[in-house]
């Protein structure tokens, strides 16, 4: 079952209150994305620790219904 | 995930200075993201083990949890879990995994 954009972008900003996401919808299927989320949290954190401060706002639905999501992390400049 | 797994796969990671856990083999990925991952590897030009996780379900599960990490392919050098296809593709392109193998030393084969 693939995932709204809203409501992946829900799901990460529940967890992370001040990211700032964007969600691209990469083949027009609802199913394919890219996301890009941006948070002062993850200010000091190594690249594998952003990734997995949003996989865990995912709460476990990455690698199973989301399967195709791209993942940019970033700290605000 | 078993001991048993956890060792199997720790012996991998440990055996290989550079190891791809991906979705089928480096000829033929079964999945854009393992094909996004070898096509970095080899654009680096660095001799790298790759495991099939297609063949090994044990492995297939026991990956993400030895990392806790939900995806696959999964990097690793010199027994460190580097990251994914995405963070790959950043440190690709900001240079840092060239430097990384460097800094490892991991030499390339050309």
């Amino acid at each position: 079952m693939p995932m709204a954009a809203d409501d992946i972008a829900g799901l990460i900003r529940e967890a992370i209150p001040d990211a700032v996401v964007e969600i691209t919808d990469l083949a027009g299927d609802g199913d394919h994305y890219a996301a890009k989320v941006t948070s002062e949290s993850f200010r000091g954190l190594s690249r594998v620790r952003q990734h997995q401060a949003v996989y865990a706002a995912l709460g476990g639905r990455m690698g199973g219904v989301l399967h195709a999501l791209q993942l940019t992390t970033a700290v605000p400049t | 995930m078993s001991e048993e797994v956890q060792a199997r796969i720790a012996g991998i990671v440990g055996g290989n200075d550079v190891v791809l856990f991906m979705k089928g083999t480096p000829l033929f990925p079964q999945c854009g993201f393992s094909s996004r991952a070898i096509a970095i590897l080899e654009h680096l030009g660095v001799p790298y083990e790759s495991v099939d996780v297609l063949q090994d379900q044990e492995v297939r599960q026991g990956i993400k949890a030895f990392s806790d990490w939900p995806t696959i392919p999964q990097l690793y050098v010199k027994g460190e879990f580097i990251g994914g296809s995405d963070i790959m593709m950043e440190m690709y392109e900001a240079g840092e995994l060239h430097q990384l193998m460097a800094e490892k030393g991991v030499v390339s084969a050309g």
